[in-house]
């Protein structure tokens, strides 16, 4: 395991090559990837892109260890998924979709409940990282005991992050950070997630299909279509390649009018910006 | 997670480990750290020993100064050690990276005391439990309630039967009676054969074989038969019927019914209970034929009581109105159970740990309400079912 801590310092977070996905069902087989390739650089902001059934997910969950692929090496901190789950934490922080907060805990033992497994740091220490986690996702102290059922969407997405955080794992997974968020506390949650990024030297990949979050989080998007990734490069590089799903995705109605927040057009009548997208670009 | 094996590899790690040392210069005491200090690096039992072993060495002190330059890389775990070693005090000399400095800055900045429950004073005490006595009450009145609802959906079901889900009743009734067939089966055959063999050892000290058939066919099929059943049935189908309508109040499925004029009573309750009333009767004899049957092989082993004599002197011991009666006592342990599942399930919360204590005070409660119930059958009933 140490080997993996000395070549941590390697330029690739993620390595995948030639995977396949293959799901099985009664009707018979259905491809998901089919000799995708992908490289994550340290400290890059990845964002995966894709229709619904592109197996972005499934990606995600490969990256974790927590779905096997058909065919093919994914190595993660230069090491199968699967072995690296036994120091989980301190690697690979996921934020998932829904929060997954365990409901039983309070807030705080939630965030800290990683350290606590480990069963070897003192009480006081936990605790105090906790509240550290905590008030660096901008939750105040006071939050501490409440349960995650009495915490609102914004609030359990924050929480979620700062227990995906708490062993500062070089790697950061967010499966739909922004979803079922509010313009202003989706704005509010890009900025802190940029924020980290930069104070923490986070890799982060992410699945979202919120253009503002895209267009304003990520260094770099890849885009799954035709069971591999077609594109992946800088915003500008993607809309400009020619395929009917970029085509539709990016320069459909939405698409547009987070461009153009993007570029800082000036808005005209008929073609407003959304208010959060202006807000982002801020 | 350093390997025992004393290669290149292992060394190389070694010297990555979180560490303090004491160094002398220039007339003072420096305590240079080195290595990873992060969470990673001191996740493993010999580094955290290692390294608590030499912080000890070190305790914070006026004089102390502090090398943090050797450092190779500090996260927040780390740099909380550090600000716990220092007792939330920044020691007078010391020296480190700047962006060490960063990380350790904003340990410091938000490391703030615990804030702690309030403890709990006598007068909370006192409100939780004047609270509690109420809300027994708030119990019972809404299972009157579901009780009343249930009798105006009969009533409706009778009115306009072709309006009722039929589709769901059938579903339940096979879900409840036919797949629990087995299990009560296994479980009424194995109770007649153990009480069949403690009631033959009493039996042949006082020469009174032959009165095994009465003993066994009176408290098989009267009480033991169904009480079994609806024990298994409360544990099997009473938690599956919490458990369903819990989950579909933690996925808002209940709302979304109520939205569209759909009554939970009539469309979720009334078909449970109703497939309970029926399938339980029919359950709780096929048990007590199970057990009969146990009983009846067991003592054709042990009292040479021959299975022929036991089927014609099973009718002589115990009168045709001891069925009926367990039948009729039998539906409304169908009905209890069905009815506390739903209730239940009506009240989970949307979270993980209510669906877990509704499902268990389900259980728990239609358990002790089929026992009370049952008691309170044997009084009503005592005149009835037996040979004067």
């Amino acid at each position: 395991m140490n080997t993996a801590v000395n070549n941590s310092n390697d330029a690739t977070v993620v390595d995948i090559r030639k995977l396949w996905t293959v799901f099985k069902s009664a009707d018979g087989e259905q491809v998901v990837h089919r000799d995708l390739d992908m490289h994550i650089d340290r400290g890059e902001v990845l964002s995966l892109v894709g229709g619904s059934g592109t197996g972005k997910t499934v990606l995600l969950r490969q990256i974790l260890g927590l779905e096997k692929p058909t065919q093919g090496v994914v190595e993660v901190l230069g090491q199968e998924p699967g072995e690296l789950s036994a120091s989980g934490a301190a690697n690979v922080g996921m934020l998932f979709q829904h929060g997954a907060l365990f409901s039983a805990f309070s807030v705080l033992e939630n965030i800290a409940f990683p350290l606590r497994e480990l069963k070897l740091l003192p009480d006081e220490l936990i605790r105090h990282a906790a509240l550290v986690k905590l008030q660096m996702v901008g939750l105040e102290p006071q939050h501490a005991n409440k349960s995650p059922s009495d915490l609102s969407g914004g609030m359990i997405k924050r929480v979620a992050l700062a227990r995906a955080l708490i062993m500062d794992p070089p790697l950061l997974l967010l499966d739909e950070p922004t979803a079922g968020l509010d313009p202003e506390a989706s704005d509010s949650f890009c900025n802190l997630l940029r924020g980290l990024h930069r104070e923490l030297g986070l890799t982060v990949v992410m699945v979202t299909h919120d253009l503002d979050t895209l267009f304003d989080l990520s260094t770099r998007i890849a885009v799954l279509a035709d069971q591999k990734v077609i594109v992946s490069g800088t915003a500008r590089e993607v809309i400009a390649y020619p395929h009917p799903f970029i085509h539709e995705y990016f320069l459909g109605g939405r698409g547009q009018r987070a461009l153009e927040a993007l570029h800082d057009k000036p808005a005209t009548e008929q073609h407003a910006p959304r208010p959060e997208a202006a807000r982002a670009e801020r | 997670m350093p390997s025992a094996t004393p290669t290149a590899d292992a060394q190389a790690a070694d010297s990555a480990l979180p560490r303090v040392a004491q160094r002398e210069q220039e007339g003072r005491q420096w305590t240079v750290a080195t290595g990873r200090w992060t969470a990673l690096g001191m996740s493993s039992v010999p580094a955290w020993q290692a390294l608590s072993k030499s912080l000890a060495a070190a305790p914070p002190a006026d004089d102390r100064a502090w090398d943090l330059r050797p450092i190779v890389q500090l996260d927040h775990i780390g740099a909380q050690l550090l600000w716990e070693h220092w007792r939330h005090e920044w020691p007078a000399t010391l020296e480190m990276e700047a962006q060490h400095k960063a990380v350790l800055d904003q340990v410091a900045q938000y490391t703030v005391a615990t804030p702690d429950e309030p403890p709990r004073t006598l007068a909370d005490r006192i409100r939780t439990f004047s609270h509690n006595g109420p809300r027994a009450m708030y119990v019972m009145r809404d299972f009157v309630g579901l009780i009343g609802q249930l009798a105006l959906d009969v009533g409706r079901l009778i009115r306009a039967p072709h309006r009722a889900p039929w589709r769901d009743f059938s579903g339940h009734l096979y879900q409840f009676g036919a797949t629990a067939l087995h299990i009560t089966a296994l479980v009424g055959l194995l109770i007649g054969v153990v009480l069949a063999y403690l009631i033959s050892q009493q039996l042949r000290n006082y020469g009174a074989e032959a009165f095994v058939v009465n003993i066994l066919g009176l408290s098989l099929v009267r009480e033991l038969g169904p009480v079994l059943a609806a024990v298994l049935i409360a544990g099997r189908s009473g938690s599956a019927i919490t458990a369903q309508i819990g989950v579909m109040r933690v996925t808002e499925e209940l709302d979304a019914m109520r939205v569209m004029g759909i009554p939970h009573g009539f469309r979720l309750v009334m078909p449970r209970v109703l497939a309970l009333a029926i399938a339980m009767p029919l359950i709780s004899l096929w048990t007590s034929m199970a057990a009969l049957l146990g009983g009846m092989l067991a003592a054709d082993a042990a009292l040479d009581i021959s299975p022929a004599y036991f089927l014609s002197a099973l009718p002589r011991a115990v009168p045709i109105a001891n069925l009926w009666l367990a039948m009729a006592k039998s539906a409304v342990f169908g009905i209890l159970i069905a009815l506390i599942g739903c209730y239940f399930g009506m009240k989970v919360k949307p979270n993980t740990e209510s669906l877990g204590r509704g499902t268990t005070s389900s259980v728990v409660t239609s358990i002790t309400a089929v026992i009370l119930v049952d008691a309170l059958f044997a009084v009503l009933f005592k005149g009835i079912g037996f040979r004067g």
